[in-house]
């Protein structure tokens, strides 16, 4: 937009090539950099580089993929679903609302012993705590502890933030929606703290009330003053949203006893539910699991089959190219410049 | 500095009255002061403000801010956007800050300078700001004109002054301005206290060239016109002082109502960016609309049921209402898909190549000590694109230098060049020059090689002196002699400063003249002609005579011109020497000089007596006097003349011209060359550049003066081409195709190189409307276009037909004020600096000084600019779109809740951090083949021309390629998570540790993507990838660090999460596994095409490796000596005019003619003659129109 006029083009107008020492600065530096001239490595994708690499990724990778996949396999994992929508399950009478408490128990077998420490899981099915709307409605400030936010929750929380004129502790849909975990070291000792206050966890909650949904308030959760109020394992185990709407976590950890004897022999057990959760609305399931792990974790086929077929598949590429270049590789290479 | 006028009524006339700022101020003119800036401290920020957010961008991101704020909405916090959003701004307005501070200097510089002003009778010092409407001011020499000026007298007689107006309109030839007469004898400044006059004139305008305004004094009306006129930017020169009133001031003057707003340029690149930039916003309301269905019908199904955990928000109560809220909310969150910073990148980039091209050493002229600049830094990639280059030729391709190059005297040929074994020698291998130091006169600066003329002169060979006093007497020169023996000549055309600067040196020197005289050195006797007769050039006569009486008494008459006309003129006795001569001519016009020939004629007394009579009448006729004198002047036709020999001038062509124009042809570039100079001199140029060749199998010249003349010209010459394409045996029917749209297509595939050669006035034709598309047809057919004798207006219009018809990129070439139009018609405007105009350089987009850097600015730095920012184009799409889409399938997974995957922070530091840098610096720094290569071979130019590099396809393979990477980014991790525990046996798959999941392998694909694509790994380049990988994991942890929760706990909700989610092996399989599947087919799809169908630039690359060291082709460009059809080298870049002005005397000093040394020997007839005109102004021919009427 700047006019094309100014004060230097009429001075510039006299002779055409000014001597003087100002015209010296002018020519330009004779560095790499402004020359354009910078060492660089120049890569270009030669046969001699991109097939073994193909090769290698190929030769990497399955033998990885057999190790996750035999792995995976050797992992024991029993799931039991007990939201009761089959007429046939003995939860079935809890999904009536006026049953309550309601109390089933679901028989089941374990073909095989499970070995090592058993991991108790509770999943949910079609649950959304990945929604944006749940995900923050919560307080960190309030289940870190501070005073403040105790009795003056965030406005995330909305509407589970006051519940009969008084704030609520722990605030928010996640809070309030809890099921009844082993929670992370970062979680329990940093994330999640009690408020200050005298020993009685109580009064340290003074002036809040319980979530809508909760039978009891948050300083009720556990006799032990180690896992009661916001450091509360279940509790912060639950506050942990799922990334996605079918998810597990983890309820009890079953130790193994002694090397001789597998945890959990192979045999007959039952489940007893405490049924107060009531998912069959949005067509949720609740599953209870029991699994053993190994350094991956749980049972994970797809990791395993993923790593096999792109193994696979990474070789056949690395052969076909192969092939197409020793082919194809005489044009290539003496094709002359044609200009 | 002083506030300037403010806004006022257009005005319908001007008046002005000298010497009275009362009377003038009542019409409140627009003071002498200018203002280019555009704010000051008050008014920047909100006019700034609000012209950046005219930008549709600017303004695109501040409405995402607003609905951000809204708490239903808002699925981003608020900074992600407006972190962006400032910085932009900030750097913008920075920019514009610095800008308009400058604009402020260099308006207080011209506003501060100093003019004499007459106040109240004295002469006073006054800054030009203050220079009113009506003011006198006195000039002197060599100072620029403060503002449009009356001239009202000046130092020298009949109120003559001399301006040079290269400022104004590029001509660097001086101009004569000449007061009227009452005035011009104002000459003391008690007299011009006393004026009194008024001038009433039109109002202000932008035409350079008119001006129309009466002069009232004393009771007389005294009619004005340019002629009357300084212009403001115009320098005084030759003239000791002036004096004039002015007339407009500041604003007002023809200069700033020229410099309009300069139009804003944007490139094919930005344009195509736009439409794509539109296309994804259309795609993001499309996934909006998508994703808002499916939160509807979500929040129908499940959510309603689902509202017992987690019910609706108060303002919503419908899923419906849900779905259109989610609408706006994934607008937010896709948002990214054209992050605000792709802008600020673009411009990064453009400025980075613009500084490349500041800093070019190889662009930098030693010799006028001008390195190349980009003054717009916004064009750089289409450089890379040109297809038409427009050129100039004076002062582009030539150097408006005219050396006495070679001459053929009485059948003998001088001037080639020859070794010491007799060979001829080549440009480089010269011996020494021949050594003028007999002459004292000599100009030191004349260079001669072939000695054996200087030898001829000396053994006092009868032809060659006639030969060299022809050249010392038939001209219009002027020459000056300061001191005795310092002689300058000023020469109205450098042809003939050429041929009478080498006659000085070979001992005929020009010393000086009065209107009736002629006094030649000739080998150091001085020698006085009696000058009879000047018979002046023009185009039809094409030469030009001299009359003169030797002091024998002898009359002679001297004659140089076109070969064309003048050997049909010669006497039948030398025929011999005539093949001679013509062989010689033929020999010099195909190398590409410049030939005149030269003829005497001896006259007898009586005959002179009886034509001159008859010349005296002619021109003392009243009517048709033009064509009387041309009838008697004809006549001199029928004196057959005595042949004396030829002249060969080079025009001397910039450095490395031919070369330039061979290499930018073989890189498909079409080069048109416009010139407002005569046919000849054009087509003399264009064979000595080597534009035209005679293997060309037709140079097509239309000169036609009517419509019709010119359309079957036309006609004509794209019949040749097609019968000659039907004759190659293409075997396709045309017949069929005649309709003027396909006829493109056939022309294109001519078979053989044609030239066309167009005249101004033929062009005016062929650009009108019902016309113009058949001349670009026909010109487009051919190799070579020449335009010559065009007005700078049709300069603009051909760079506009091309534009507008063609869809290719065009830049037009010049130096001068007349390229001004063509410079900002074109896509690039380049002006040639270290000239002496430099409106040109002003104007245009990139400037350096000479013509041969244009192949390393297109080929070189124009080609990395286009393939940078197209690597950078895709890239960035490919990223942004890899990023973003993955919100669009987790919207599948969350209830199109528009839930995001990755943290806030990530959001906002993704595009600005985390990926920013590497492909900058790949868009800044990216070589695919050295700079040698891509001049060895031009046709790497080619995929720019084509646009092959970024077009709709290539964005449509970046978006694929973004969007697969996108779907393994969320599914790989999606199905790892699905039910996996930690090895501690807890949940794997909560939100937090999947974020992080996805933006880890993220972040790793698009380094190594950036690593796959950067084909030149600089230090910088290293840097800027592993250190943004660096960054990323180190801000990673520091956002999830223990002390960032403490002090903002619900900021940092993801504390402890990089070291819990990134110590699980689990996580880590995963990342190798998405990295190796997002990258494979890519380097499988590429490897296959640099196999199977390489570039020419991959095979370049590749050969280079294979062969580190290829012999660099040379290249030579040799002098080769034509052959075949005859053509006259026949140019002259003269005009008419001057002989008359000469012999009117009225251009000589009075003081110069006093002192020249012959006045004493001299008859004093021309004394009273100039006496006689002085007094009696109304004899010449100008000063009719000074006649006072009766007011």
């Amino acid at each position: 937009m700047a006019m094309n006029y100014n004060a230097k083009d009429e001075v510039d107008g006299g002779p055409p090539c000014a001597p003087g020492g100002t015209a010296k600065t002018r020519r330009p530096d004779n560095t790499a950099f402004k020359q354009q001239r910078l060492p660089a490595w120049q890569p270009i994708l030669t046969a001699g580089t991109v097939l073994p690499i193909f090769f290698i990724i190929g030769l990497i990778f399955i033998p990885i993929g057999i190790g996750i996949f035999v792995t995976s396999n050797n992992i024991r994992e029993i799931e039991i679903d007990y939201t009761g929508t089959e007429p046939s399950s003995p939860c079935n009478k809890c999904l009536s609302p006026d049953v309550t408490p309601c109390f089933c128990t679901i028989n089941f077998t374990l073909e095989k012993s499970f070995e090592g420490n058993v991991f108790m899981y509770y999943g949910l099915s079609n649950f959304y705590q990945n929604h944006r709307r749940y995900v923050k409605s919560r307080d960190d400030s309030q289940l870190n502890g501070d005073s403040s936010a105790l009795l003056n929750p965030s406005k995330e929380c909305e509407p589970y933030r006051r519940n009969e004129d008084k704030p609520i502790a722990p605030c928010g849909a996640i809070a309030n929606s809890m099921f009844n975990g082993i929670a992370w070291w970062t979680d329990k000792n940093v994330k999640f703290r009690n408020p200050p206050g005298g020993d009685n966890l109580e009064e340290r909650f003074k002036g809040t009330t319980k979530p809508v949904n909760w039978l009891k308030p948050v300083y009720m959760l556990d006799s032990d003053p180690d896992n009661n109020g916001f450091i509360n394992e279940d509790f912060i185990v639950w506050m942990r949203t799922a990334a996605l709407p079918t998810f597990r976590k983890l309820y009890r950890l079953i130790e193994r006893k002694s090397d001789l004897h597998p945890t959990l022999p192979a045999g007959r057990y039952s489940l007893n539910v405490t049924y107060n959760y009531p998912v069959h609305y949005f067509d949720g399931r609740k599953r209870m699991i029991l699994s053993t792990i190994s350094w991956m974790g749980g049972k994970n086929p797809f990791l395993g089959i993923a790593y096999i077929a792109v193994g696979s598949i990474s070789f056949l590429l690395g052969v076909v190219l192969l092939v197409i270049n020793h082919k194809y590789r005489n044009s290539s290479n003496t094709a002359d410049i044609t200009i | 500095m002083a506030v300037c006028a403010k806004k006022r009524p257009p005005e319908e006339e001007r008046r002005a009255r000298a010497n009275d700022r009362e009377y003038n101020e009542k019409f409140q003119y627009a003071s002498n002061c200018i203002k280019t800036s555009k704010y000051n401290i008050l008014t920047f920020l909100p006019v700034n403000l609000f012209e950046q957010f005219q930008e549709v961008a600017n303004t695109y991101f501040l409405f995402l801010l607003i609905l951000q704020l809204i708490p239903q909405i808002s699925s981003l916090s608020w900074f992600t956007t407006i972190v962006p959003l400032v910085l932009v701004l900030t750097i913008t307005a920075v920019k514009d800050a610095t800008d308009d501070y400058f604009r402020h200097k260099s308006d207080n510089q011209v506003n501060n300078r100093q003019s004499q002003v007459l106040i109240n009778g004295i002469l006073q010092q006054e800054q030009w700001m203050n220079v009113c409407v009506g003011d006198i001011i006195k000039l002197e020499n060599n100072q620029f004109v403060a503002a449009d000026l009356l001239l009202l007298s000046s130092s020298e007689p009949h109120g003559l002054c001399y301006i040079e107006t290269a400022e104004l309109d590029g001509e660097t030839n001086m101009k004569v301005r000449q007061a009227i007469p009452v005035t011009s004898e104002l000459g003391d400044i008690s007299k011009l206290a006393k004026f009194d006059g008024e001038v009433i004139c039109e109002p202000p305008n932008n035409k350079l060239d008119k001006f129309s305004g009466t002069l009232y004094w004393k009771e007389n009306k005294f009619p004005l016109s340019n002629q009357n006129m300084l212009l403001r930017g115009c320098v005084l020169r030759n003239t000791e002082w002036c004096f004039g009133l002015v007339i407009f001031a500041g604003p007002d003057t023809k200069l700033m109502q020229n410099s309009g707003r300069t139009k804003f340029k944007r490139t094919s690149i930005d344009r195509l960016m736009n439409t794509l930039v539109l296309w994804i916003f259309g795609f993001l309301v499309c996934m909006g609309v998508i994703l808002a269905i499916g939160n509807a019908i979500w929040e129908h199904e499940v959510g309603m049921r689902f509202q017992v955990y987690l019910p609706w928000d108060e303002a919503v109560d419908s899923a419906f209402f849900s779905g259109f809220l989610s609408f706006w909310s994934y607008i937010i969150i896709l948002n990214t898909v054209v992050p605000i910073s792709l802008y600020v990148s673009v411009e990064v980039i453009r400025l980075g190549h613009s500084y490349f091209i500041n800093w070019d050493k190889k662009m930098f002229c030693m010799k006028k000590r001008t390195p190349a600049e980009a003054r717009t830094t916004t064009l750089n990639e289409e450089l890379g694109q040109v297809e038409y280059i427009f050129s100039d030729k004076t002062g582009t391709l030539t150097q408006n230098i005219m050396v006495f190059n070679k001459c053929s005297i009485n059948g003998h040929s001088y001037g080639d060049v020859f070794d010491v074994l007799g060979h001829k020698a080549e440009l480089g291998e010269r011996p020494e020059p021949v050594d003028f130091s007999f002459n004292p006169l000599a100009d030191k600066k004349f260079l001669f090689w072939d000695p054996s003329l200087l030898e001829a002169v000396k053994i006092g060979d009868p032809h060659t002196h006639e030969f060299f006093r022809l050249l010392s007497l038939c001209h219009t020169v002027m020459s000056e002699e300061k001191n005795e023996g310092e002689l300058y000549y000023k020469a109205q055309s450098p042809d003939e400063g050429a041929l009478v600067t080498a006659a000085r040196n070979f001992g005929f020197v020009f010393r000086s003249r009065t209107p009736k005289t002629i006094t030649v050195h000739e080998m150091g006797t001085a020698i006085t002609y009696q000058l009879l007769a000047i018979l002046d050039f023009n185009n039809i006569r094409k030469r030009m005579s001299v009359i003169v009486r030797n002091p024998e008494g002898k009359i002679r008459l001297y004659c140089k011109g076109a070969d064309t006309i003048l050997l049909d003129r010669l006497h039948h006795s030398t025929q011999e020497l005539l093949n001679t001569t013509m062989d010689h001519l033929n020999e010099y016009a195909g190398e590409g000089l410049r030939t005149l020939v030269l003829a005497y004629k001896d006259l007898d007394e009586e005959y002179y007596e009886e034509w001159a009579e008859r010349r005296l009448q002619a021109s003392l006729a009243q009517d048709s006097r033009e064509d009387r004198l041309a009838s008697i002047y004809e006549e001199e036709s029928l004196w057959y003349f005595q042949l004396l020999g030829a002249t060969a001038i080079e025009d001397k062509l910039q450095q490395g011209v031919p070369e330039t124009i061979a290499l930018l042809t073989l890189a498909n570039i079409k080069i048109w060359v416009l010139t407002g100079d005569k046919q000849e001199t054009a087509v003399n140029i264009g064979y000595s550049c080597k534009m035209l060749t005679d293997d060309m199998t037709e140079v097509f010249i239309v000169t036609g003066h009517t419509v019709l003349e010119v359309r079957e010209e036309l006609r004509k010459a794209r019949e040749k081409m097609m019968d000659s394409s039907r004759s190659v045996g293409n075997g396709f029917t045309y017949q069929d195709k005649l309709s003027s749209s396909k006829l493109t297509s056939v022309l294109e595939a001519v078979a053989g190189e044609y030239a066309l050669v167009i005249n101004g006035h033929s062009l005016a034709h062929a650009l009108e409307a019902d016309m113009e598309l058949e001349f670009l047809e026909t010109a487009c057919a051919c190799k070579a276009v020449i335009c010559c004798r065009v007005t700078p207006l049709q300069k603009a219009q051909v760079v506009e037909l091309v534009k507008k018809y063609k869809k290719a990129v065009t830049l037009a070439i010049g130096d001068g004020a007349n390229d001004v139009s063509m410079i900002k018609t074109a896509h690039i405007g380049v002006g040639i600096s270290g000239q002496e105009g430099i409106q040109a350089v002003l104007a245009s987009d990139y400037s350096f000084s000479q013509f041969k850097f244009l192949q390393r600015l297109l080929l070189v730095h124009g080609r990395w600019s286009y393939l940078r920012m197209c690597k950078f184009l895709c890239y960035f799409f490919y990223k942004n779109f890899a990023f973003t889409m993955v919100h669009f399938w987790f919207g599948f997974f969350c209830g199109f809740s528009a839930q995001t995957v990755y943290d806030q922070y990530f959001i906002t530091l993704y595009n600005i951090v985390y990926t920013s840098l590497p492909v900058l610096a790949m868009g800044v720094f990216d070589q695919d083949v050295p700079e040698q290569r891509s001049m060895e071979y031009p046709k790497l130019y080619e995929p720019g021309q084509l646009n092959l590099l970024f077009n709709k396809r290539e964005f449509f393979i970046c978006i694929a390629q973004g969007i697969y990477t996108s779907v393994l980014m969320f599914f790989i991790p999606y199905g790892v998570f699905a039910d996996a525990t930690r090895d501690d046996g807890t949940q794997l798959a909560d939100y937090q540790s999947f974020a992080v999941t996805v933006a880890t392998s993220l972040v790793i694909v698009v380094s190594v993507q950036i690593g796959l694509d950067t084909g030149y790994w600089t230090a910088i380049n290293h840097f800027f990838i592993w250190g943004s990988l660096a960054v990323y994991f180190a801000i990673l942890f520091a956002m999830h660090s223990n002390g960032l929760f403490d002090m903002f706990p619900n900021q940092f909700r993801f504390v402890g999460n990089a070291q819990n989610t990134l110590a699980q092996p689990t996580v880590w399989l995963t990342i190798v596994l998405t990295t190796v599947v997002c990258i494979m087919p890519v380097v499988a799809f590429r490897f296959l095409r640099l196999n199977l169908k390489p570039d020419l630039s991959d095979t370049v690359r590749y050969t280079q490796l294979v062969r580190k060291k290829q012999k660099a082709q040379h290249r030579c460009m040799r002098r080769v000596g034509r052959t075949g059809s005859r053509r006259s080298g026949y140019a002259f870049s003269h005009q008419e005019g001057f002989g008359e002005l000469i012999m009117s005397g009225k251009n000589m000093r009075l003081s110069s003619l006093a002192l020249s040394s012959f006045t004493t020997r001299s008859s004093s007839s021309w004394i009273e003659s100039l006496r006689r005109k002085k007094s009696d102004s109304a004899s010449s021919p100008s000063g009719g129109a000074d006649k006072p009427l009766k007011g």
